[in-house]
């Protein structure tokens, strides 16, 4: 059983900064029913939003909203946790005013 | 009759040059790009080799939308408690062939994108290209929302994440080990406060990787690059390794940003954005087909990247790669012949180009960093515990530097550090 570490960010607050139109109707990524453990936990390890969690009673959490569209999940858990990986439909998703 | 001689998918770096060349010479292009507008979705760590922009705009420097020339580069083998930074400057870093620039990607890309409409690209934005027209064998076309589009070649140039280049020319998804996750916040301060902590002139900027605690000992590093008036502050961290590590790649994040040698840099900053963006890492062996019949790859869809630990390479192997397949490109549809056979000139000259010889020439790196495990978590603290003895002044009897020193190497082990060296030299 791989461990994690007490973790001490809120990355919410800076994904917060950013520009999004959510499509609320349209998940562009779905996971698997029941997401076996230690693969979820690798996709907590990657996720540079922070979008997969596991919360204090250990349910594991998932949102799509604050999602970068950087295609991570959909290496780490190609064969595991993720069940669907597309583009967000037109004009949805993040809008980087930097990048 | 296809409705054009040519599609570009994506307007990132290699995209618009490939589109520009296509339409300076006369050729029909149209760019399908999915942010709401060029650069909406494209991140990158911050600096950009600007020989190849150079070569197809020689005015850029001018025009483009550009953050800082970049004259100072610093790299650090970061130690949890120590920092031991290699500082250069060279007024060769400030000559025109040499010359680079940190650009943040929502500013450059737009201006890039519009040299290849004033060249008369058509652009449509906002819609992202799910599936490739095929017949049989053949890529005729894209599926861009509800519409068809057809053309006689298509380019894609849809970035590392692309889901087109398996259904293009067979690229297997990207192995753990061949992709990192990089993961960027643009943190604004004062144009002179960030130029007076890197030492730098206003306009001009600093460079600086870490290696080592940056990523708590994993494979990968931090970077910090100095905007006009923000630092793009962020680590990469290659998947493979990641996915088993004690720590998150956002905590890792945090804590970099919190570390004495960096947090002084960042202090009074606000954080703006934050972004994430897979870097291709595989180097030359992960690289798909470059070519199909109707299709052809260029950029980071094509893998196209150099992570050599000291420099960090993908704009520039792009921007050149969107030049030659634009030239290409459009040599293949004046003779008539745009299938594989005759898109072939496109890697044939993409070979004689700086491209590939570069790709080639480090060919053996990104199996080297895999494997250099100390490069990450004893050569940080060597450093430290060799430079103790040097700086650190205590009270306490000093003793000479060869009884010293000698034990500090011993620990990590003569055999070891001359197989890293060795390994490393051969590999670079």
């Amino acid at each position: 059983m791989s461990q994690l570490e007490p973790i001490t960010v809120n990355v919410d607050e800076f994904i917060a900064r950013n520009k999004y139109e959510v499509d609320e109707d349209n998940p562009h990524i779905e996971l698997v029913d029941h997401p076996d453990s230690e693969a979820f936990l690798e996709l907590v390890r990657a996720c540079p939003a922070a979008l997969y969690k596991v919360d204090a009673n250990g349910n594991q959490r998932f949102d799509y909203a604050g999602c970068l569209e950087c295609g991570t999940c959909r290496i780490v858990g190609a064969d595991t946790v993720i069940a669907k990986w597309r583009y967000p439909e037109p004009t949805m998703g993040v809008e980087y005013r930097y990048g | 009759m296809a409705d054009f001689d040519a599609i570009v998918v994506g307007s990132g770096c290699a995209g618009p040059v490939a589109a520009y060349e296509l339409a300076r010479a006369g050729k029909s292009v149209l760019v399908v790009e999915r942010g709401t507008f060029a650069g909406a979705k494209n991140v990158s760590g911050g600096r950009l080799y600007t020989h190849s922009l150079r070569a197809v705009f020689p005015d850029f420097a001018s025009q483009a939308p550009l953050e800082r020339r970049v004259v100072r580069e610093r790299i650090s083998l970061l130690a949890p408690d120590a920092n031991t930074t290699l500082d250069f400057t060279d007024a060769r870093l400030r000559t025109e062939h040499a010359e680079s620039y940190t650009v943040l990607r929502a500013r450059f890309d737009p201006w890039l994108a519009s040299k290849a409409e004033d060249a008369g690209a058509e652009y449509i934005t906002g819609i992202p290209v799910e599936t490739l027209l095929r017949d049989g064998g053949r890529v005729t076309g894209v599926k861009a929302g509800d519409d068809e589009i057809t053309a006689d070649v298509v380019i894609l140039t849809d970035g590392v994440n692309s889901l087109l280049t398996g259904q293009a020319v067979g690229a297997p998804r990207p192995r753990r080990d061949q992709v990192a996750v990089g993961v960027k916040e643009i943190i604004e301060l004062p144009e002179r406060t960030i130029s007076d902590r890197l030492m730098c002139a206003d306009g001009e900027g600093a460079a600086w990787l870490f290696v080592g605690d940056a990523t708590h000992g994993h494979v990968g590093g931090g970077f910090v690059y100095t905007n006009r008036t923000s630092l793009s502050v962020g680590l990469v961290a290659t998947l493979s390794d990641l996915a088993t590590a004690p720590t998150p790649i956002y905590q890792m994040l945090d804590d970099f940003k919190r570390h004495p040698a960096v947090a002084p840099l960042l202090a009074g900053g606000e954080v703006v954005e934050h972004s994430g963006h897979l870097v291709a890492e595989g180097g030359l062996d992960a690289m798909p087909p470059l070519v199909g019949d109707g299709v052809l790859l260029a950029g980071e869809s094509a893998m196209m990247c150099i992570n050599a630990g000291y420099t960090v390479r993908g704009m520039d192997l792009a921007i050149a790669a969107g030049q030659i397949a634009g030239q290409q490109a459009a040599a293949a549809l004046t003779a008539g012949d745009t299938s594989a056979a005759g898109l072939a000139r496109y890697p044939a000259a993409l070979e004689r180009s700086f491209v590939m010889s570069d790709l080639r020439t480090v060919r053996k790196f990104p199996g080297f960093m895999e494997h250099a495990t100390r490069l990450f978590t004893d050569y940080p603290t060597m450093a430290r515990d060799m430079l103790r003895q040097l700086f650190v002044v205590d009270g306490t009897p000093v003793r000479p530097l060869r009884k010293t020193l000698p034990p500090i190497a011993r620990r990590v082990g003569y055999l070891n550090l001359a197989k890293d060296a060795w390994k490393g030299a051969r590999a670079l």
